[in-house]
Order: C-alpha cells, then structure tokens, then sequence
C-alpha cells in the first residue's frame, strides 16, 4: 500500500528529471544573469545547487529501503527512429553517489573562490551537475553515453580556465584520454543496440531491457564488453591507464579537484557495476582475473607512487588511484559483500578525498605552495586545521570508526573468498597507505614551524562550516554504516544473482557468512 | 544534316519537377542583367535577392517532397535526371549554403567595399551545377553538372583581387581540379566502352547480365578507378587532398564555406550514385578502394590538422577527416545484400546536410575574425575571443564541439549515423578506426577553444565587430546545431527514405 502511495506520488512528480534539469536551468539562468549584479549570478547558483541537493534528499527519503529494483523510473520516447529513449531510474548503486553529487556541488559552491571569471565558472559546475546526475540516472546506453561525455566539456574549461600553471596541457590530457576510451564505448553501444536485434527483433538502447531480454553470444558479449571496459577503465583510471589523473587533479582548481575525485571518477566504477557486470555478466567473469590483477596493480603502484610525491596535491591524486583499485577489486569479486563494500567505497573516497583535495586547496590559497617541503609545523600555528586534516586523512587511511574503513572492509572480506590471493596482495595498499598519508602529515604539520609558515592562518567560520559537513558524513558513516547499506545491499544482491544466472556460476559463499560480515563489522566499531 | 535534325526528338521537359534550377536561374538573370544595366544597388542588396532565391529554391524543393513520396522515385528528362528524395535532400542542402553563403558575403564585401553582383552570380551557378549533380542519373549529364560547380569554384575562390594568396588559391584549384575533371572524363568514356552506355540505370542493368560485360573487364575496372580519382578529388579524400588547404586558406573566408559545404554535398551525393546506382553489382571492386580512402582521410586528415597553426588550414585538414567519416558511411552503404545498407545512404545525406549548417557556421566565426582584408586567421588571433565578443565564442565552441562529435549536438549526430550504419554491416575496424582517429582530430578543436578562451588577448589584435546579418547566420547555425543534437527525430524521419534511389 504505502509502495504503491509513493509510486504514484513519483509519477506525478519526475524528481530524478528534476535532478538533471534543475542545475541545467540554474547553468542558463547564470549565463544569461547580468554581469553588473554578481551577487545575482551567485544566488541563482546557489538556489539552483541546494534545490538540487533538497531534491536529492527527499528522493532519499522517499526511497523504497527494501526494493533492488529501479525506483521514480521515468521513461518517454526520444529518438523513436533509433530505439532510444528517455529512460532514468535509481536503485541502491546509483542511490548515494547522486545524493553525493547532490551534496557535493551546493559545498564546492559555497566554500570555493575562483577568483575570476565567478559567472562562467559557475555556469560550468552548474553544466557539469547536471551531466554527472544524468550520468548516474540513465537507463539507456544512448542517454548513458550522451551524459558521460558532455560532462568533459564543462570539466575541461574548468581545467583549462580556473586551473594552475600547465592547466591547458592538463585539462588537453584529461579530455583526450577520456575521449578516446569512449570512441571504443561509442562502437560497443552501437554493436550491443544492433546486434540485440538478433534476438529481441527490434533494435533499443535501453539497458533494462538489453540486459534482461537480450541474448549474445559468448564470443560477442566478451568483444563488447571491452569495447565499455576501456572507457570505464580510463575513467576509474585503471592502472596502466591512470596516467591523465595525476596531471588533472594537481592542476586543476580545488573545486574541480573535489568534484573530479569525488563524483567524476566514480563514473567510471559505476560504469563497471551498471553497464559491464549487468549488461554482460558471462564475460565480466571471464574477465576477472586481468581486472583484478589491474586493480590490485593500481593499489600498489598508486600507493607506492604516492610515498614519493613531493606535492602534497599529488600525492592525494595518487592516494585516489590506490582507493579506486579497492573499488575496482570489490567490483570483480562478485560477491554481494564485496560490492556492497565497493559501492560505500564509492561513496566514501568521495567524501573523504573531496575533502582533502579541499584541505589542500587551503593550504595552497594560504601559502601558495603545494610542496611538502616548504610546509612545516604548521600544527602549532594552526592546531584545528591540523586536527581536521587528521580526522580526514584517517579516513582516508581507513582507520576504524570512520568511513574509509567500512568501505575498505567490505571489500576486503568480501573478496577473500573468491580472490583470496588478490586480497592478500591488496591489502599491503592498506598498510601503504597509512605510510605515504602520515609520514605526509608528518612533514608538514610537526616539527618547528619556519618563518614562512609562521602566520599560516587558522581555519575561518566559513571554512569550518564546509568542512564540518564533511567530517560529520565521515563519523556517521563510520559509525553507524547501517542506513547505508541497508538501502545498497538489495539492489547489490539483484546485481549478484543476475550476474550468476547468466554466467551459471556461484559466487556468494553461503547465506550464512553473508549474515556474519556485516555483524562483525558491527563489532568492530563497538570496539572503538 | 537538316534530315537527321527533323528525326530528332527531343525528351519530354518536365518543367514543374525543375523548378528549383529555374528559381536559381531567375535569380542569376535578374543578378547579371538587371545588376549590370543599374547603377550600384543599396547595400546588402545583392546578397539578399540572392539570399532568397535561395530560399524560394529550397522551399520549391521542399513541396516536391510529398509529390516524390507518394508517386515513387523516378526518372525525368529522358533518363538524364533523377527524381527522388536523396536528390531533393541534397538539393535542399546545397540550397541552404548558398543561402547561408549569401548573407555571409553580403557582409564580408561590405566589409572590404567591394559589393557586387558578381559573387552571387557564381553561387548560384555553382549551386545549379551542384543540384545536377546530385540529380544526374546520366555520367554526361553529371559531367555537365560536376564542370559547371566547378568552373564557377574556381572563380569563386580566386575573386579577392587584392590578395595573392586567394589568385595563387584560384590557380592551383583551377589545374589540379581541371586534372581531375579529365580523368573523371575518360573515366566515362572507359565505362562506355564497357557498357556502351552513359546511363546510370543503363550501367547497371547492363552490368546485371554477366554475359554483356565480363567480370574482369579492363575497361570497366580503369574506368571505375579513374571515375573514384575524379569524384576523390573533388571531395577532398586523401591521397588526393593536396589542394583543399592551399584553396580553403586562400580563397576568401565565406566561399571557403562554401566550398565546404556545397561543393562537398554535389560531389560525396554524386560519388554515392555513380558508386551505388550504377556499379552495386561490382561492389567488391570498390569497395576496398572507398574503405582505404576513408581511413586514409580520417587518419592523415586528423594527424595533419593538429600540426597547423592557421585555422582555416586547419578547418581545411577537418575537412578531410571529415570526409573520411562520410566515407565510412559510403563504405557501409556498399553492402548490397545487407537489409541495413539503406542506412549508410541515409547517415551519408544527413552528414551532409548537418555538416553544411555547421561548416558555414564556423567559417562565419572565422571570418569575422579575420577582420578587413581577410586575412588574420592565425590562431593567435583568435586570442580573447572569449572576452570580447563572449556570445560570438560561445558560438564557435558549440561548432568546434559539434564538429568533435559531442553528444547533444548535431555533429554527434551526423557521426552516430554512419558509425551506426557501418556496425550494421558489420565494418566494426573501420568503425572504431574512425572513432579513435576522430580522437586526434578533437585535439585540433581543442587548441582553438584554447586560444579563444583560455589565452589572453594581444596588444595588436583589433576588436571585432559583429554585423547584423553575419550574426544572424552564427545564430541561426548555432540553433539548429543544437536542437538537432537533442532532438534530431524529425530529421532522421525525413531521411530515412533517402535511401531509395531512382532505378535501384
């Protein structure tokens, strides 16, 4: 009764619609704002992101916990010539990365200063929203792909317009690299859409039904998926196709550093759940072992990268490749732990290296210098923005009782079943990792502190508001997980039982260690 | 002689269907009679009249539609022209560039106080042997039309008498094309010899009965070969794209538009018919031909566009890859036992007419750039752009990302048509070869967003001044690049039945 109550109440509003459009309207109404009232300008992208995060909230609140399915689905008819169509949906996976992305924009809003150029620069991010909510919530491969890559426009200017000194070269980079995984994704859409028609009649792009009536053969489905498997994986960016992430977030702006590591790459991790293991999951498990390799490769290679960088805004970059081959590792171990893991990783990179890329941006707007070197002792000059860095940086880490580690857990006991040797491997990332971030904090918050760094100011009201959200995400999510993964798990457990279905093999190891890992992750945090 | 001229029966002239070539006619008679015996017309005037033939030509076009829909395509005139709707679609396109063109010029040769008839007299004779071409359905008859194009090209882009780059543009187009009209030329006469008929559907039917020409005839192949070279020159395919940067860099700004636009529609349309209407049965022949031309384009046109530093040259190396993506189309179009093959044909005339708005739009914003004299297309003067004319910027980079094939534009449409027709055939190499080489042509578009947004302007750069009608055309291109990008149904509709061409 009540699901059918709140059905309707979605049908008669198109909220996810809303999602999209709401930033895509506020990103017109910036550009046509006057330039002679700036504080106009402002307010119009300000309105625009906090309706879209209030929007975010209340499909949050009106979400269906216990439902896998896709929730407030909207669907029209588009290009009926093509088979395409107007087709959104969210479900546990795609849930808290919109409510993220939703969250994260109104803060980079608020708390970031250009500098110049305020009304194009918040036009763009408004643009840039409106791609990444459409990205999240298309259930059609022609929508998905139209999303995925209008995203890099705006994401490019903000490189190239707002970055630091070789921002053109790096935002270039950025969209060349992304550009050319998405010419093979191209083809692949085309070829999935055409060569369903075998089997359906008619040829569609809609994913729903792609993946639940179309049939391929195994040979085809492994072609296709490699042809979507290389856009994803320089989106993540996957190891050996990493190389554009350091380049673009060390130049980018902070605003485009926190919206890149927290919602953009997660297009791509996203990418691997939606349209690799559900599209084709017979050959996202053949293809298991060489992504697993990949990703436990990028966890040490990120991590080993990250302990030799000398700048703090590249270090973070490279800690973001290491934190990405988790979530690529939980994806491609197919158990329904392990994705539930790599989802909340999503979400949790999102919100723990956002906010250190923001962190960074202070120190920077503060000193203008990103080197580790020239920064020193700065916790006796500035002892809350020091203890705020630490709280994030022990997220980041994955130190129990806050976010980082519940992610991370998952992932880990949920794939040494089905990867144990993977796991293994992977773990030492863990260890790294708390060695590159603290021997970090280290060098630039202890010891004596220098003439230059003497009058490093505190944090401001404003600042500390920000961040304040964030560290408020990073307690609660580490301690009380729950809420989470209640509403991911249903939909995470659909994804497993399709994926084994049609690939006829088991994953889950029995119903009862299913039980037992989050119970014990329970434990854990009442430990601390 | 008297006796044989009295036998002679003329074919019967179906005046109605030809109403488009006689609007543009009017339109050059009044242009050139009544320009010539009055004194200097006010200003602007010239372009408009010349402007709306235009237009009258193409709404006149477009009432034949519903009349070729529901009576079949057919042939007229004695066979020698085709009635159908690739026919009509490519004459509404080229319609359209001369249109556009004209209002562009109109601006331009105010800008240079040199207003006259003369340039719009060449547009539109250009224009009539353009919709000839793309109607032919006799190789004669497309010779006829493929020369008048031509000729008045190669006025066109030698007609800025005070710059020497636009004579030495002329020239060189002039010889190369001249060139390759000859071997287009004995390319015919070789098929005649084959076939002993210039006929398009004559062709075809005669190369239907394996026993009238054999499968290996030497005449037929050279002469297949030689008609490729001729129609490869004229749509800029590599190898033989030497000329297109020399020319599009020379000639004046908004006849390079139209060169790009135009000329490249009469000449892909015509490559289309003689490759598929008349030689479907020897397919296997060319077909490899096309597909290496394509990559070639596509690969060449890309990697040379990005070592330029003139943005016309560079337009001009886009050009060629692009072409090479309309190939790919042909190429999937050249599977004649595939259901899908009509697609190829329909993603090859949508891409023409989606690349015309676009080009011509570019162009606008290039030579509005290039300020009086035509000249100061070098990236760095693009240099602050975006800061000084903002709306103008905006709209260079809606063409820029269009031309890169970014969703939600119309550009991204063109390239999924054909991209979509060559998986259908299953050509998935050249599919992905095109898209990742499309890659390296994205960075060529990049670097002039660079220098219009992110660079600041130099001390030495002049403002920009934006006249009404050069305005009116970025709008207008900039509109339609748009909602084409998000609702591109209705178009697709339309093209859809393109792909039935007369006498197949």
């Amino acid at each position: 009764m009540i699901a059918e109550v709140s059905q309707i109440a979605s049908m008669s509003f198109p909220i996810l619609t809303a999602l999209i459009f709401f930033p895509l309207f506020g990103a017109i109404a910036v550009v046509l704002s006057s330039n002679r009232r700036p504080e106009w300008t402002k307010l119009i992208a300000l309105v625009s992101s906090v309706g879209t995060a209030g929007l975010c909230i209340w499909m949050l609140t009106s979400f269906q916990t216990s439902d896998g399915g896709f929730q407030f689905t909207s669907q029209h008819s588009w290009i009926r010539e093509w088979g395409i169509g107007w087709h959104l949906g969210v479900d546990g996976i795609s849930l808290f990365l919109v409510v993220l992305t939703g969250l994260l924009f109104p803060l980079v809003i608020v708390g970031i200063d250009p500098h110049h150029g305020h009304k194009r620069y918040l036009a763009w991010l408004l643009l840039l929203e409106a791609g990444v909510m459409g990205s999240f919530l298309s259930l059609d491969l022609f929508l998905f792909f139209a999303f995925f890559e209008i995203v890099l426009v705006p994401m490019y200017f903000l490189i190239g317009g707002w970055g630091y000194d070789q921002r053109v070269y790096a935002a270039t980079k950025f969209f060349l690299y992304t550009m050319f995984g998405s010419a093979f994704m191209l083809v692949g859409i085309i070829a999935t859409a055409v060569l369903a028609k075998n089997s359906l009649g008619y040829v569609t792009f809609d994913l729903v039904v792609l993946a639940e009536q179309a049939s391929f053969g195994t040979n085809t489905a492994r072609w296709l998926f490699f042809a979507f498997a290389i856009a994803f994986a320089v989106k993540v960016p996957l190891f050996p196709l990493h190389t554009w992430l350091p380049d673009a977030h060390t130049q980018a702006p902070t605003g485009g550093s926190v919206i890149l590591a927290g919602v953009l790459l997660k297009l791509g991790t996203y990418g691997f759940l939606r349209f690799g293991l559900y599209l084709f999951p017979e050959a996202a498990v053949w293809a298991k072992p060489l992504f697993l390799t990949l990703a436990v490769a990028g966890i040490l290679w990120g991590a080993i990268a990250a302990t030799m960088q000398k700048d703090l805004k590249r270090l973070v970059a490279y800690s973001s490749v290491a934190h990405l081959g988790f979530i690529v590792l939980g994806t491609f171990a197919f158990t329904s732990v392990a994705l539930s893991g790599g989802v909340m990783q999503m979400v949790n990179h999102g919100i723990s290296t956002g906010a250190l890329f923001l962190l960074v941006g202070m120190i920077y707007e503060r000193r203008h210098t990103r080197q580790i070197a020239e920064l020193k002792g700065l916790q006796s000059v500035a002892p809350i923005f020091a203890a705020v860095f630490m709280v994030v940086m022990l997220s980041s880490i994955g130190v129990p009782g806050l976010n980082g580690f519940v992610g991370e857990f998952l992932i880990l006991i949920g794939s040494f079943e089905n990867a144990r040797w993977w796991v293994v491997v992977g773990t030492t990332g863990v260890i790294l990792a708390a060695l590159y971030l603290l021997w970090a904090y280290q060098r630039v918050f202890h010891g004596e502190v220098d003439e230059a760094n003497a009058s490093f100011p505190e944090i401001t009201p404003r600042e500390g508001m920000i961040l304040f959200t964030f560290i408020a995400a990073i307690v609660f999510t580490g301690v009380y997980p729950k809420p989470m993964l209640d509403r991911i798990e249903p939909s995470v457990k659909v994804l497993v039982t399709h994926v084994e279905e049609r690939s006829g093999r088991t994953f889950e190891p029995d119903v009862v260690e299913i039980k037992k890992a989050p119970a014990a992750e329970e434990e854990k945090q009442e430990e601390h | 002689m008297l006796f044989a001229a009295e036998n002679l029966v003329g074919p019967s002239v179906p005046w109605f269907y030809l109403n488009p070539l006689f609007i543009l006619l009017g339109g050059i008679v009044v242009l050139m009679l009544v320009g010539s015996l009055t004194p200097q017309w006010p200003r602007h005037c010239y372009g408009i009249v010349s402007a709306v033939t235009a237009g009258v030509a193409l709404v006149s076009t477009a009432f034949l539609w519903d009349n070729v829909t529901n009576e079949e395509p057919r042939a007229i005139f004695g066979d020698a022209l085709a009635l159908d709707h690739f026919a009509l679609l490519g004459t509404i396109s080229i319609c359209a560039a001369v249109f556009l063109c004209s209002l562009l010029t109109s601006d331009y040769l105010q800008r240079d106080s040199d207003d006259g008839p003369e340039l719009y007299v060449l547009y539109l004779t250009a224009a009539i042997g353009g919709i000839i071409m793309v109607a032919s359905n006799d190789l004669i008859v497309l010779f006829l039309g493929l020369e008048t194009l031509s000729l008045s090209l190669y006025v066109l882009a030698a007609s800025n008498r005070r710059r020497s780059e636009s004579q030495e543009a002329g020239l060189k187009y002039f010889i190369l094309g001249g060139f390759s009209s000859a071997f287009f030329l004995y390319g015919i006469a070789l098929v005649y010899g084959a076939t002993k008929t210039t006929n398009i559907t004559g062709i075809f039917t005669a190369l239907s009965s394996s026993q009238s020409v054999p499968r290996n005839d030497v005449f037929l192949l050279v002469g297949t070969g030689l008609m490729l070279v001729g129609l490869a020159f004229k749509v800029a395919a590599v190898p033989f794209q030497m000329w297109t940067p020399d020319v599009y860099q020379g000639a004046p700004t908004p006849v390079t538009a139209f060169m790009a636009s135009a000329g490249k529609t009469a000449a892909f349309a015509a490559l289309l018919r003689v490759t598929l209407t008349a030689l479907p049965t020897r397919v296997d022949d060319w077909r490899p031909i096309i597909w290496v031309l394509a990559l070639l384009s596509i690969v060449v046109g890309s990697l040379l566009a990005v070592t330029q530093t003139n943005v016309k040259r560079m337009l001009a190396y886009s050009s060629i890859s692009h072409a090479g993506f309309i190939l790919v189309g042909i190429e999937a179009a050249a599977h004649p036992n595939s259901a899908d093959a009509g697609n190829g044909i329909s993603g090859v005339m949508t891409y023409l007419l989606l690349y015309t708005v676009l080009v011509i739009g570019t162009f606008a914003v290039v030579g509005l750039v290039a300020r009086k004299g035509d000249s100061a297309t070098e990236l760095s003067d693009f240099k602050g752009l975006g800061k000084q004319q903002p709306a103008l910027a905006l709209a260079l980079t809606v063409f820029l990302l269009a031309q890169a094939g970014v969703p939600l534009t119309s550009g991204f449409i063109a390239k999924f048509g054909v991209i979509k027709a060559a998986v259908e055939v299953h050509s998935y190499a050249i599919a992905i070869a095109a898209m990742v080489a499309s890659v390296i042509g994205a960075f060529l578009y990049l670097r002039i967003m660079v220098s219009v947004w992110l660079e600041d302007e130099t001390a030495e750069n002049t403002p920009i001044q934006v006249p009404f009608l050069t305005g009116l055309v970025v709008a207008m291109a900039a509109i339609f690049t748009i909602v084409i990008g998000v609702v591109p149904g209705w178009l697709l509709d339309a093209t859809q039945q393109v792909a039935v061409l007369t006498g197949r």
